[in-house]
Protein backbone atom coordinates (compact mmCIF):
# COMPACT_ATOMS: atom_id res chain seq x y z
CA UNK A 1 0.00 0.00 0.00
CA UNK A 2 1.24 3.42 -0.96
CA UNK A 3 1.50 6.20 1.42
CA UNK A 4 -1.47 8.53 1.47
CA UNK A 5 -1.12 11.25 -0.31
CA UNK A 6 -1.28 14.91 0.82
CA UNK A 7 -3.84 17.01 0.56
CA UNK A 8 -2.26 19.32 -2.51
CA UNK A 9 -0.87 16.27 -3.82
CA UNK A 10 -4.63 14.70 -4.05
CA UNK A 11 -5.43 18.01 -5.83
CA UNK A 12 -3.17 17.92 -8.19
CA UNK A 13 -4.00 14.54 -9.24
CA UNK A 14 -7.54 15.24 -9.14
CA UNK A 15 -7.16 18.67 -11.37
CA UNK A 16 -5.12 16.77 -13.77
CA UNK A 17 -7.56 13.66 -14.04
CA UNK A 18 -10.63 16.29 -14.54
CA UNK A 19 -8.79 18.05 -17.23
CA UNK A 20 -7.31 14.92 -19.28
CA UNK A 21 -11.01 13.74 -18.92
CA UNK A 22 -12.26 16.67 -20.16
CA UNK A 23 -9.89 17.62 -22.86
CA UNK A 24 -10.73 14.23 -24.91
CA UNK A 25 -14.31 15.07 -24.72
CA UNK A 26 -13.90 19.07 -26.01
CA UNK A 27 -17.95 18.98 -27.27
CA UNK A 28 -18.53 19.03 -23.63
CA UNK A 29 -17.32 21.81 -22.05
CA UNK A 30 -17.64 24.03 -25.26
CA UNK A 31 -21.48 23.45 -25.43
CA UNK A 32 -21.99 26.37 -22.41
CA UNK A 33 -19.49 28.71 -24.26
CA UNK A 34 -21.57 28.26 -27.40
CA UNK A 35 -24.89 28.78 -25.66
CA UNK A 36 -23.29 31.84 -24.19
CA UNK A 37 -22.33 33.57 -27.33
CA UNK A 38 -25.50 32.92 -29.22
CA UNK A 39 -27.77 33.56 -26.04
CA UNK A 40 -25.80 37.18 -26.23
CA UNK A 41 -26.27 37.04 -30.46
CA UNK A 42 -30.13 36.51 -30.00
CA UNK A 43 -30.37 40.12 -28.22
CA UNK A 44 -29.30 42.50 -31.08
CA UNK A 45 -31.62 40.16 -33.30
CA UNK A 46 -34.49 40.33 -31.04
CA UNK A 47 -34.23 43.90 -30.75
CA UNK A 48 -33.60 47.28 -32.23
CA UNK A 49 -29.60 46.68 -33.22
CA UNK A 50 -28.96 50.17 -32.86
CA UNK A 51 -25.17 50.19 -31.86
CA UNK A 52 -25.98 52.95 -28.45
CA UNK A 53 -28.75 50.97 -27.73
CA UNK A 54 -27.06 47.71 -27.36
CA UNK A 55 -24.28 49.71 -25.74
CA UNK A 56 -27.00 50.51 -22.76
CA UNK A 57 -28.30 46.43 -22.75
CA UNK A 58 -24.69 45.10 -23.36
CA UNK A 59 -24.21 44.48 -19.19
CA UNK A 60 -27.53 42.83 -18.94
CA UNK A 61 -27.26 40.34 -21.66
CA UNK A 62 -23.70 39.80 -20.89
CA UNK A 63 -23.99 38.34 -17.22
CA UNK A 64 -27.83 37.34 -17.87
CA UNK A 65 -26.12 35.04 -20.83
CA UNK A 66 -23.25 34.38 -18.53
CA UNK A 67 -25.28 33.25 -15.65
CA UNK A 68 -27.41 30.75 -17.88
CA UNK A 69 -24.30 29.62 -19.69
CA UNK A 70 -22.97 28.72 -15.81
CA UNK A 71 -26.39 27.04 -14.82
CA UNK A 72 -26.12 24.79 -18.10
CA UNK A 73 -22.33 23.79 -17.19
CA UNK A 74 -23.38 22.88 -13.96
CA UNK A 75 -25.35 19.59 -14.70
CA UNK A 76 -20.99 18.47 -15.97
CA UNK A 77 -19.92 19.17 -12.83
CA UNK A 78 -20.69 15.95 -10.47
CA UNK A 79 -22.93 13.78 -12.77
CA UNK A 80 -21.03 11.81 -14.38
CA UNK A 81 -18.75 11.17 -10.94
CA UNK A 82 -21.65 10.49 -9.47
CA UNK A 83 -22.61 7.84 -11.55
CA UNK A 84 -19.61 5.69 -11.85
CA UNK A 85 -18.61 5.68 -8.59
CA UNK A 86 -15.62 8.24 -8.90
CA UNK A 87 -17.09 10.47 -6.37
CA UNK A 88 -18.01 7.70 -3.46
CA UNK A 89 -14.63 6.95 -4.02
CA UNK A 90 -13.40 10.52 -3.27
CA UNK A 91 -16.09 10.73 -0.64
CA UNK A 92 -14.37 7.53 1.26
CA UNK A 93 -10.67 8.33 0.22
CA UNK A 94 -10.14 9.70 3.76
CA UNK A 95 -9.13 13.13 2.41
CA UNK A 96 -11.33 16.64 3.15
CA UNK A 97 -14.28 15.91 0.57
CA UNK A 98 -14.50 20.12 0.50
CA UNK A 99 -10.93 20.64 -0.53
CA UNK A 100 -11.50 17.87 -3.57
CA UNK A 101 -14.39 19.26 -4.30
CA UNK A 102 -13.07 22.91 -4.53
CA UNK A 103 -10.10 21.07 -6.64
CA UNK A 104 -13.21 19.61 -8.99
CA UNK A 105 -14.95 22.90 -9.15
CA UNK A 106 -11.76 24.50 -10.26
CA UNK A 107 -11.08 22.32 -13.28
CA UNK A 108 -14.79 22.98 -13.81
CA UNK A 109 -14.33 26.95 -13.78
CA UNK A 110 -11.17 26.55 -16.49
CA UNK A 111 -13.13 25.19 -18.21
CA UNK A 112 -16.99 26.27 -18.42
CA UNK A 113 -15.84 29.62 -16.47
CA UNK A 114 -12.50 30.91 -18.00
CA UNK A 115 -13.89 30.81 -21.73
CA UNK A 116 -16.53 33.19 -20.74
CA UNK A 117 -14.19 35.59 -19.67
CA UNK A 118 -11.39 34.91 -22.55
CA UNK A 119 -14.57 35.91 -25.14
CA UNK A 120 -15.91 37.97 -23.37
CA UNK A 121 -14.33 40.92 -24.73
CA UNK A 122 -16.07 39.75 -28.34
CA UNK A 123 -18.84 39.81 -27.21
CA UNK A 124 -18.75 42.98 -25.17
CA UNK A 125 -17.32 44.89 -28.80
CA UNK A 126 -19.95 43.39 -30.71
CA UNK A 127 -21.95 45.28 -28.60
CA UNK A 128 -20.76 48.44 -29.00
CA UNK A 129 -18.76 48.65 -25.78
CA UNK A 130 -15.65 50.75 -26.34
CA UNK A 131 -12.36 49.33 -26.29
CA UNK A 132 -11.41 50.91 -23.09
CA UNK A 133 -14.00 49.14 -21.50
CA UNK A 134 -12.91 45.95 -22.03
CA UNK A 135 -10.42 44.68 -19.07
CA UNK A 136 -13.15 45.72 -16.67
CA UNK A 137 -15.87 43.79 -18.26
CA UNK A 138 -13.58 41.14 -17.99
CA UNK A 139 -12.18 41.18 -14.61
CA UNK A 140 -15.92 41.75 -13.32
CA UNK A 141 -16.75 38.22 -15.21
CA UNK A 142 -13.24 36.89 -14.27
CA UNK A 143 -14.68 37.07 -10.57
CA UNK A 144 -18.18 37.02 -10.79
CA UNK A 145 -17.78 33.41 -12.79
CA UNK A 146 -15.39 31.79 -9.97
CA UNK A 147 -18.64 33.10 -7.31
CA UNK A 148 -21.11 31.55 -9.70
CA UNK A 149 -19.40 28.43 -10.15
CA UNK A 150 -18.87 27.76 -6.62
CA UNK A 151 -22.56 28.53 -5.70
CA UNK A 152 -23.67 26.32 -8.70
CA UNK A 153 -21.64 23.68 -6.50
CA UNK A 154 -23.68 23.64 -3.76
CA UNK A 155 -26.64 23.33 -6.09
CA UNK A 156 -25.38 20.81 -8.12
CA UNK A 157 -24.38 18.47 -4.96
CA UNK A 158 -28.07 18.64 -3.65
CA UNK A 159 -29.37 17.87 -6.74
CA UNK A 160 -27.20 14.77 -7.82
CA UNK A 161 -29.05 11.99 -8.82
CA UNK A 162 -32.49 13.14 -8.83
CA UNK A 163 -34.87 12.53 -11.74
CA UNK A 164 -35.95 16.19 -12.27
CA UNK A 165 -33.03 18.04 -11.17
CA UNK A 166 -32.17 20.28 -14.60
CA UNK A 167 -35.23 22.31 -13.45
CA UNK A 168 -34.68 22.03 -9.46
CA UNK A 169 -31.24 22.92 -9.80
CA UNK A 170 -32.09 26.60 -11.65
CA UNK A 171 -34.68 27.29 -8.97
CA UNK A 172 -31.88 26.70 -6.26
CA UNK A 173 -28.75 28.49 -7.71
CA UNK A 174 -30.27 31.26 -9.32
CA UNK A 175 -31.88 33.33 -6.29
CA UNK A 176 -28.20 32.50 -4.72
CA UNK A 177 -26.54 33.60 -7.94
CA UNK A 178 -28.60 37.06 -7.91
CA UNK A 179 -26.02 38.76 -5.43
CA UNK A 180 -23.44 37.86 -8.47
CA UNK A 181 -25.30 39.34 -10.98
CA UNK A 182 -26.43 42.45 -9.77
CA UNK A 183 -23.02 43.62 -8.78
CA UNK A 184 -21.23 42.15 -11.91
CA UNK A 185 -24.12 43.94 -14.09
CA UNK A 186 -22.95 46.80 -12.35
CA UNK A 187 -19.27 46.84 -12.27
CA UNK A 188 -19.96 45.95 -16.25
CA UNK A 189 -21.85 48.88 -16.90
CA UNK A 190 -19.59 51.34 -14.96
CA UNK A 191 -17.35 49.44 -16.78
CA UNK A 192 -18.70 50.40 -20.53
CA UNK A 193 -19.64 53.84 -19.51
CA UNK A 194 -15.63 54.91 -18.68
CA UNK A 195 -16.45 55.17 -15.29
CA UNK A 196 -14.38 54.16 -12.06
CA UNK A 197 -15.72 50.64 -10.92
CA UNK A 198 -13.76 49.72 -8.13
CA UNK A 199 -16.85 49.44 -5.30
CA UNK A 200 -18.78 46.30 -6.78
CA UNK A 201 -15.39 44.53 -8.39
CA UNK A 202 -14.60 44.80 -4.63
CA UNK A 203 -18.02 43.23 -3.81
CA UNK A 204 -17.22 40.41 -6.42
CA UNK A 205 -14.11 39.97 -5.16
CA UNK A 206 -15.75 39.34 -1.56
CA UNK A 207 -18.16 37.46 -2.68
CA UNK A 208 -15.84 35.11 -4.72
CA UNK A 209 -13.96 34.80 -1.49
CA UNK A 210 -16.83 34.15 0.72
CA UNK A 211 -17.97 31.46 -1.47
CA UNK A 212 -14.47 29.38 -2.20
CA UNK A 213 -14.21 29.50 2.00
CA UNK A 214 -17.87 28.29 2.39
CA UNK A 215 -19.07 26.84 -0.44
CA UNK A 216 -16.86 23.72 -0.71
CA UNK A 217 -17.93 22.40 2.57
CA UNK A 218 -21.76 23.44 1.97
CA UNK A 219 -21.18 21.01 -1.43
CA UNK A 220 -19.12 18.63 0.55
CA UNK A 221 -22.47 18.06 3.25
CA UNK A 222 -24.50 17.99 -0.07
CA UNK A 223 -22.52 15.07 -1.63
CA UNK A 224 -22.28 12.91 1.41
CA UNK A 225 -25.96 13.20 2.10
CA UNK A 226 -26.72 12.55 -1.73
CA UNK A 227 -24.38 9.17 -2.29
CA UNK A 228 -26.27 7.81 0.97
CA UNK B 1 -29.65 19.00 33.83
CA UNK B 2 -30.26 21.95 31.33
CA UNK B 3 -30.55 19.62 28.41
CA UNK B 4 -33.19 17.52 29.42
CA UNK B 5 -36.07 19.46 28.16
CA UNK B 6 -34.13 20.33 24.75
CA UNK B 7 -34.35 16.29 24.24
CA UNK B 8 -37.44 15.67 25.35
CA UNK B 9 -38.86 18.50 23.17
CA UNK B 10 -37.12 16.55 20.58
CA UNK B 11 -38.78 12.84 21.12
CA UNK B 12 -41.89 12.74 19.02
CA UNK B 13 -44.25 12.05 21.71
CA UNK B 14 -43.71 14.37 23.77
CA UNK B 15 -43.18 17.21 21.12
CA UNK B 16 -46.61 15.83 19.94
CA UNK B 17 -48.12 16.26 23.59
CA UNK B 18 -46.39 19.68 24.23
CA UNK B 19 -47.38 21.18 20.56
CA UNK B 20 -50.90 20.06 21.11
CA UNK B 21 -51.04 21.84 24.43
CA UNK B 22 -49.43 25.16 23.11
CA UNK B 23 -51.65 25.33 20.29
CA UNK B 24 -54.23 26.94 21.89
CA UNK B 25 -52.78 29.18 23.67
CA UNK B 26 -50.62 30.46 20.73
CA UNK B 27 -54.28 30.57 18.84
CA UNK B 28 -55.82 32.95 21.24
CA UNK B 29 -53.37 35.21 22.18
CA UNK B 30 -52.56 35.65 18.46
CA UNK B 31 -56.17 36.25 17.75
CA UNK B 32 -56.35 38.85 20.53
CA UNK B 33 -53.43 40.66 19.69
CA UNK B 34 -54.55 40.87 16.15
CA UNK B 35 -57.61 42.13 16.82
CA UNK B 36 -56.67 44.61 19.02
CA UNK B 37 -54.23 45.47 16.87
CA UNK B 38 -56.78 45.94 14.25
CA UNK B 39 -58.84 47.98 16.29
CA UNK B 40 -55.59 50.35 17.29
CA UNK B 41 -54.57 50.57 13.93
CA UNK B 42 -57.60 50.87 11.61
CA UNK B 43 -59.84 52.73 13.99
CA UNK B 44 -57.63 54.95 16.84
CA UNK B 45 -54.53 55.99 15.22
CA UNK B 46 -54.55 59.06 13.11
CA UNK B 47 -54.47 59.28 9.67
CA UNK B 48 -50.83 59.84 7.88
CA UNK B 49 -50.44 63.31 7.14
CA UNK B 50 -48.74 62.39 4.03
CA UNK B 51 -50.53 59.50 2.78
CA UNK B 52 -53.99 59.70 4.24
CA UNK B 53 -55.90 56.50 5.14
CA UNK B 54 -54.19 54.19 2.77
CA UNK B 55 -50.95 54.09 5.16
CA UNK B 56 -53.21 51.56 6.84
CA UNK B 57 -52.15 48.81 5.31
CA UNK B 58 -48.97 48.74 7.19
CA UNK B 59 -50.41 46.59 9.78
CA UNK B 60 -51.05 43.58 7.56
CA UNK B 61 -48.10 44.34 5.39
CA UNK B 62 -45.43 44.82 7.78
CA UNK B 63 -46.17 42.26 10.15
CA UNK B 64 -46.44 39.68 7.24
CA UNK B 65 -42.86 41.08 5.87
CA UNK B 66 -41.43 40.98 8.69
CA UNK B 67 -42.52 37.22 9.51
CA UNK B 68 -41.58 35.84 5.82
CA UNK B 69 -38.09 37.06 7.14
CA UNK B 70 -38.62 35.13 10.60
CA UNK B 71 -39.83 31.97 9.01
CA UNK B 72 -36.67 31.95 7.36
CA UNK B 73 -34.83 32.40 10.09
CA UNK B 74 -36.26 29.82 12.14
CA UNK B 75 -36.99 27.18 9.17
CA UNK B 76 -33.15 27.57 8.76
CA UNK B 77 -32.50 26.97 12.28
CA UNK B 78 -34.58 24.00 12.99
CA UNK B 79 -33.06 22.16 9.99
CA UNK B 80 -29.52 23.37 11.51
CA UNK B 81 -30.55 21.71 14.42
CA UNK B 82 -32.27 18.59 12.94
CA UNK B 83 -28.44 18.58 11.21
CA UNK B 84 -26.25 19.21 14.09
CA UNK B 85 -28.41 16.15 16.53
CA UNK B 86 -30.09 14.21 14.11
CA UNK B 87 -32.97 15.04 15.20
CA UNK B 88 -36.11 14.70 13.16
CA UNK B 89 -38.93 16.60 14.91
CA UNK B 90 -36.39 19.34 14.05
CA UNK B 91 -36.76 18.71 10.61
CA UNK B 92 -40.47 18.19 10.67
CA UNK B 93 -40.62 21.79 12.36
CA UNK B 94 -38.10 22.60 9.27
CA UNK B 95 -40.51 21.37 6.56
CA UNK B 96 -43.83 23.01 8.52
CA UNK B 97 -42.36 26.37 8.19
CA UNK B 98 -41.63 26.71 4.68
CA UNK B 99 -45.26 26.80 3.03
CA UNK B 100 -46.09 29.01 5.64
CA UNK B 101 -42.89 31.11 5.37
CA UNK B 102 -44.22 31.43 1.34
CA UNK B 103 -47.70 31.98 2.30
CA UNK B 104 -46.64 35.35 4.61
CA UNK B 105 -43.78 36.22 1.31
CA UNK B 106 -46.71 36.40 -1.01
CA UNK B 107 -48.88 38.45 1.46
CA UNK B 108 -46.19 40.72 2.10
CA UNK B 109 -45.73 40.78 -1.67
CA UNK B 110 -49.23 41.02 -2.59
CA UNK B 111 -49.96 43.83 0.22
CA UNK B 112 -47.66 45.69 -0.52
CA UNK B 113 -48.14 45.87 -4.46
CA UNK B 114 -51.44 47.00 -3.78
CA UNK B 115 -50.12 49.92 -1.34
CA UNK B 116 -47.52 51.15 -4.18
CA UNK B 117 -50.66 51.84 -6.66
CA UNK B 118 -51.85 54.15 -4.88
CA UNK B 119 -48.90 55.95 -2.85
CA UNK B 120 -46.02 55.15 -6.19
CA UNK B 121 -48.71 55.05 -8.87
CA UNK B 122 -47.38 51.31 -9.46
CA UNK B 123 -48.17 48.12 -8.40
CA UNK B 124 -44.35 46.58 -9.39
CA UNK B 125 -41.18 48.03 -9.44
CA UNK B 126 -37.80 46.70 -9.84
CA UNK B 127 -36.57 47.85 -6.48
CA UNK B 128 -34.35 46.11 -4.09
CA UNK B 129 -36.28 45.60 -1.38
CA UNK B 130 -39.05 43.79 -3.86
CA UNK B 131 -36.81 42.10 -5.36
CA UNK B 132 -35.25 40.65 -2.80
CA UNK B 133 -38.49 39.63 -1.19
CA UNK B 134 -39.32 38.21 -4.46
CA UNK B 135 -35.82 36.27 -3.98
CA UNK B 136 -37.15 34.98 -0.36
CA UNK B 137 -39.94 33.31 -2.27
CA UNK B 138 -38.07 31.21 -4.60
CA UNK B 139 -36.00 30.19 -2.11
CA UNK B 140 -38.75 28.82 -0.15
CA UNK B 141 -40.13 27.54 -3.77
CA UNK B 142 -36.72 25.86 -4.15
CA UNK B 143 -36.83 24.47 -0.74
CA UNK B 144 -39.75 23.06 -0.92
CA UNK B 145 -38.74 21.55 -4.33
CA UNK B 146 -36.14 19.77 -3.08
CA UNK B 147 -37.99 18.61 -0.33
CA UNK B 148 -40.33 17.33 -2.91
CA UNK B 149 -37.96 16.09 -5.33
CA UNK B 150 -36.32 13.26 -2.91
CA UNK B 151 -38.27 10.60 -2.05
CA UNK B 152 -36.46 9.48 0.76
CA UNK B 153 -37.79 10.98 3.86
CA UNK B 154 -34.03 10.96 5.42
CA UNK B 155 -32.10 12.58 2.40
CA UNK B 156 -34.90 14.74 1.46
CA UNK B 157 -34.66 16.50 5.32
CA UNK B 158 -30.44 16.67 5.26
CA UNK B 159 -30.55 17.71 1.96
CA UNK B 160 -33.25 20.42 2.27
CA UNK B 161 -31.57 21.63 5.53
CA UNK B 162 -28.67 22.67 3.48
CA UNK B 163 -30.45 24.58 1.01
CA UNK B 164 -32.19 26.24 4.31
CA UNK B 165 -28.37 27.17 5.74
CA UNK B 166 -26.80 28.28 2.33
CA UNK B 167 -29.67 30.65 1.88
CA UNK B 168 -29.66 32.48 5.00
CA UNK B 169 -27.35 34.53 3.62
CA UNK B 170 -29.84 36.51 1.96
CA UNK B 171 -31.53 37.25 4.87
CA UNK B 172 -29.32 40.44 5.63
CA UNK B 173 -29.45 41.42 1.86
CA UNK B 174 -33.14 41.47 2.08
CA UNK B 175 -33.27 43.21 5.75
CA UNK B 176 -30.51 45.76 4.59
CA UNK B 177 -31.15 46.31 0.90
CA UNK B 178 -33.29 49.39 1.90
CA UNK B 179 -30.25 50.82 3.40
CA UNK B 180 -27.61 49.69 1.06
CA UNK B 181 -29.46 50.85 -2.41
CA UNK B 182 -31.45 53.82 -3.35
CA UNK B 183 -34.29 52.39 -3.04
CA UNK B 184 -38.49 53.45 -3.65
CA UNK B 185 -39.36 51.79 -0.09
CA UNK B 186 -39.31 53.65 2.76
CA UNK B 187 -36.66 52.72 5.11
CA UNK B 188 -37.32 50.88 8.74
CA UNK B 189 -39.58 52.55 10.94
CA UNK B 190 -39.31 50.77 13.77
CA UNK B 191 -35.71 49.24 14.07
CA UNK B 192 -33.31 51.71 13.87
CA UNK B 193 -31.18 53.88 16.41
CA UNK B 194 -32.99 56.35 17.78
CA UNK B 195 -37.17 56.70 18.52
CA UNK B 196 -39.53 55.42 15.68
CA UNK B 197 -40.55 57.97 13.27
CA UNK B 198 -44.22 57.56 14.09
CA UNK B 199 -45.86 58.29 16.88
CA UNK B 200 -46.94 55.55 19.29
CA UNK B 201 -50.64 55.85 17.93
CA UNK B 202 -49.28 54.65 14.88
CA UNK B 203 -46.48 51.93 16.44
CA UNK B 204 -48.17 50.68 19.51
CA UNK B 205 -50.89 48.73 17.21
CA UNK B 206 -48.43 47.77 14.72
CA UNK B 207 -45.74 46.12 17.20
CA UNK B 208 -49.23 44.71 18.78
CA UNK B 209 -49.77 43.45 14.82
CA UNK B 210 -46.01 41.87 14.36
CA UNK B 211 -47.10 39.91 17.84
CA UNK B 212 -49.78 38.64 16.81
CA UNK B 213 -48.72 37.69 13.58
CA UNK B 214 -45.66 36.17 14.86
CA UNK B 215 -48.24 34.18 17.91
CA UNK B 216 -50.36 33.16 14.88
CA UNK B 217 -47.09 31.79 12.96
CA UNK B 218 -46.33 29.73 16.22
CA UNK B 219 -49.66 28.32 16.27
CA UNK B 220 -49.94 27.34 12.87
CA UNK B 221 -46.25 26.31 12.82
CA UNK B 222 -47.13 23.60 15.86
CA UNK B 223 -50.36 22.38 14.05
CA UNK B 224 -48.50 21.75 10.83
CA UNK B 225 -45.06 20.22 12.79
CA UNK B 226 -47.91 17.72 14.89
CA UNK B 227 -48.99 16.68 10.90
CA UNK B 228 -45.75 16.31 9.82
CA UNK B 229 -44.87 14.44 13.26
CA UNK B 230 -47.62 11.90 12.66
CA UNK B 231 -46.93 11.49 9.00
CA UNK B 232 -43.42 10.41 9.70
CA UNK B 233 -44.53 8.13 12.96
CA UNK B 234 -46.89 6.46 11.61
CA UNK B 235 -45.38 3.01 12.31
CA UNK B 236 -44.76 3.92 15.60
CA UNK B 237 -45.99 2.59 18.67
CA UNK B 238 -46.85 5.59 20.78
CA UNK B 239 -49.01 6.40 18.26
CA UNK B 240 -51.41 3.88 18.69
CA UNK B 241 -51.73 5.24 22.78
CA UNK B 242 -52.44 8.68 21.49
CA UNK B 243 -55.01 7.24 18.87
CA UNK B 244 -56.57 5.24 21.65
CA UNK B 245 -57.33 8.07 23.97
CA UNK B 246 -59.21 10.09 21.55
Amino acid sequence: MSAPLSPGAAAVQLIRRDLRLALRRPGEWLQPLGFFVVVTALFPLALDPELSRLRDMAPGVIWVGALLSSLLALELLFREDGQDGSLEQLAVSGLSLAWLLLAKTCVHWLLTGLPLVIVAPLLATALGAPVAAIPGVMVALFLGSIALSLIGAIGAALTLGLRRGGTLLALIVLPLAVPVLVFGAQATALAIALEPLAGPLYLLGAMAVLAATLAPLAAAGAVRISLE
Amino acid sequence: MAWTWFHRFGSPPHFYRIAGKLVPWFGTLAALACIGGLIGGLVLAPSDYLQGEGYRIIYVHVPAATLSMMAYAVMALAAATGLIWRMNVAYAVAASCAPIGASFTVIALVTGSLWGRPMWGTYWVWDPRLVTELLLLFLYLGYMGLRGAIEESGRADRASAILAIVGVVNLPIIHYSVDWWNSLHQGHTLLKFGAPSMPPSMYVPLITMILGFMLYFGAVLLVRARGEVLRRERTARWLLDVVGEV
